[in-house]
């Protein structure tokens, strides 16, 4: 299945790139769409996660078409 | 709109007072605001400039959501969210929350309430360019 995963401000920069498409397994994690799209680089502690623009957790699971979100704790205001 | 994300400098005054011919008069007896600026020093450095970075998408979901819940649970006239990205310099305006309530109270509640949620979960990112170099900000519990 076709997940979009994106990565935003430091994860960004730290990765080298803000989105990437990956062919994953059907019923995979948000987790293991980490792994798989940043070819296993250890997930910062304080990463935050979204599908499709909500926030979720890291052992959430993702389906075909999902846009999957990283990104650093936001600072906005 | 109740919630918009701009990628210019705006005048907070200008949008409220714009943004009130917009009710009806009398529908409200008090109207709390909130604006945040960009300072010129952070954490012991001078800043120079700042860009704000988002998620667009979520972003402006998130804000719809929160102004419209903060409408709900308040029983507000009207809320307001301004959120600045892009380029901003120091003293341009950054944020505006707004509430428009029947009393003092709804209005207060409801103004922080948009104010402290967006700071916590809506997806901007500040870097800061400063006269040690560029940074990626991080808020401390006790920027309050």
């Amino acid at each position: 299945m076709s997940i979009s995963v994106k990565f935003f401000a430091s994860l960004r920069e730290q990765l080298g790139t803000g989105s990437v498409e990956i062919d994953a397994v059907s019923a995979s994690t948000v987790r293991e769409v980490w792994q798989q799209a940043t070819r296993c680089v250890e997930i910062p502690a304080n990463t935050l996660c979204a599908i499709n623009m909500h926030y979720t957790k890291l052992d959430d699971t993702v389906h075909d078409g999902d846009e999957v979100a990283f990104f650093p704790p936001v600072t906005g205001g | 709109m109740p919630a918009r994300i701009i990628e210019h400098s705006f005048n907070p005054w200008q949008i409220l007072a714009q943004h009130e011919t917009s009710l009806a008069p009398g529908s409200f007896g008090a109207c709390a605001n909130f604006v945040g600026s960009m300072r010129a020093f952070n954490a012991g450095n001078q800043v120079s400039q700042m860009s704000l970075e988002h998620y667009p998408a979520m972003t402006q979901q998130y804000l719809d959501e929160l102004c419209a819940h903060t409408i709900r649970r308040w029983e507000l006239v009207d809320g307001l969210i301004i959120h600045r990205v892009g380029q901003i310099k120091p003293g341009e305006s950054i944020v505006l929350t707004a509430a428009w309530a029947a009393h003092r109270e709804a209005a207060f509640s409801a103004c922080r309430y948009m104010m402290e949620e967006l700071k916590t979960n809506a997806p901007f990112w500040k870097k800061e360019i400063t006269d040690i170099g560029e940074r990626w900000v991080h808020d401390a519990p006790t920027d309050i």
